[in-house]
């Protein structure tokens, strides 16, 4: 009953509400009027209207209570665990920042322990090289002044074996010299032995 | 549609249910309980459905809520306070989007039925009541002691500590009731005069201006009591919390 009459009533002003034109604001005052009445029925004000209490706190309850279900259930654990899982995404980030720095700082110091080594290699190598260079160059030297030696004592010989060489000629020839003065000087034949002793004899003073 | 500002708080049957004499009929107050059950949770499930560690604009929307009522319950009723968290939550999001749908034009407004707004801080007063007797006995009543009161005062203060506890609900329930009401008669009140004043031809309508500029700027007021009323709601509901969890910590 109560909604049919409401239900007319409004029809009443919508069709009012359409039709105006001119005269609105009186008219659409005494529609309220109207209004008013047919609607509130008892004439209380509507949200204190205790027809009504029964049925707002059954479906209150209803409504409310799947929400609360709905939130406590599904909602809050899963928001939660979002941020939860955040939290540890963020620290386990973390945790591997710190790990990641001291991997680099362990590879800084590797490689400038490496550096050190490369340095200290390259000196022997370097010392090495020299030392091996200075050797061999003292080696050569040797080599070649042992060869030029070896010249000097081979030329020295054979100077000296000229020269002997030579002063036997010079005997020869002082024997031949002295026979042929000999001859003619004295004209007679003096033996080859008597000869070679005197040259000798004169060779030896 | 009636000028009446008061129409809008109308229930009309939409499915009329009688048990037992009684009417459970579901109404347009119903339904917009199911509407703002519906929202809420749907936005909440929808924008976290995919868990994002980086999260999307929306997503942060439902976390950001999440961890304003946990912060203003640890707040509030420390950390013993948060078994309460998925109610207070619950709470907070049912009456915020509540008071923003009724902000749609031709939409109810839940939260502006006392009776809706009483059951909401019974249900409060009544698990504040349950568990701080469930939890502390009788040593709950120490709330109505406080500490360091002279003995002749005792009574006096005691009596001022119950009146005050009992009319918790009365006034949990009265504060949003009210805001939410006044708000939308008073929103329907200056679009009512620029309707009726623009009748009367080119001066009305000049006339109207103003108004109009009124129900603009109430309309962003409305917005703002819609949240600040969720919010002092879920406030007031950790306070009284507190008292459930620490009886005699005030």
């Amino acid at each position: 009953m109560f909604v049919t009459a409401a239900y007319a009533q409004q029809s009443t002003t919508t069709e009012g509400a359409e039709a105006h034109d001119a005269p609105a604001a009186g008219e659409v005052h005494t529609e309220t009027g109207v209004a008013h009445e047919g609607e509130h029925g008892s004439g209380v004000f509507p949200p204190f209207d205790s027809n009504h209490f029964a049925s707002q706190l059954l479906w209150l309850a209803i409504t409310f209570g799947l929400f609360y279900l709905l939130m406590s259930k599904v909602i809050i654990p899963r928001i939660g665990g979002i941020l939860e899982k955040r939290h540890d995404r963020i620290a386990q980030d973390l945790d591997e920042a710190t790990r990641l720095k001291g991997e680099a700082d362990a590879a800084i110091a590797s490689y400038e322990q490496e550096l050190a080594n490369a340095k200290a290699k390259g000196h022997s190598i370097a010392d090495t090289a020299r030392e091996e260079a200075k050797s061999k160059a003292n080696a050569d030297r040797a080599a070649v002044e042992a060869e030029l030696a070896k010249k000097i004592t081979a030329a020295e010989a054979r100077i000296a074996e000229i020269k002997s060489k030579a002063l036997a000629d010079v005997g020869a020839i002082a024997e031949e010299t002295a026979t042929a003065v000999v001859k003619q000087l004295i004209g007679g034949n003096v033996t080859k032995t008597e000869i070679a002793a005197a040259v000798k004899a004169s060779a030896d003073n | 549609m009636s000028n009446d500002p008061t129409h809008q708080f109308l229930i009309n049957k939409i499915v009329p249910i009688e048990i037992g004499g009684i009417d459970f009929s579901f109404t347009n107050a119903s339904l917009f309980m199911v509407a703002t059950v519906g929202a809420a949770a749907g936005f909440l499930y929808l924008t976290t459905s995919q868990r994002g560690v980086i999260p999307t604009r929306m997503q942060s929307v439902s976390e950001l809520s999440y961890e304003f009522i946990a912060s203003m319950l640890r707040e509030g009723a420390g950390s013993h306070g948060m078994k309460f968290f998925p109610m207070v939550f619950s709470l907070f999001m049912f009456i915020l989007t509540a008071n923003l749908l009724g902000m749609f034009p031709y939409f109810f407004t839940v939260t502006s039925q006392i009776i809706v707004t009483f059951a909401l801080a019974v249900f409060v007063i009544g698990t504040v009541l349950l568990y701080g007797f469930y939890k502390h006995g009788l040593g709950f009543l120490k709330l109505f002691v406080p500490h360091g009161v002279p003995g002749a005062l005792l009574p006096l203060v005691v009596s001022i500590e119950v009146i005050s506890f009992l009319s918790r609900p009365i006034s949990l329930s009265v504060r949003l009731f009210a805001n939410m009401l006044a708000g939308h008669i008073t929103l329907k009140v200056f679009a009512g005069f620029v309707a009726s004043l623009s009748a009367f031809g080119a001066l009305g309508v000049g006339g109207a201006i103003l108004p109009l500029i009124m129900t603009v700027a109430l309309t962003g007021l409305e917005f703002l009591v819609a949240f600040l009323q969720a919010y002092v709601f879920a406030v007031l509901t950790c306070m009284y919390l507190n008292d459930a969890v620490h009886p005699g910590s005030h």
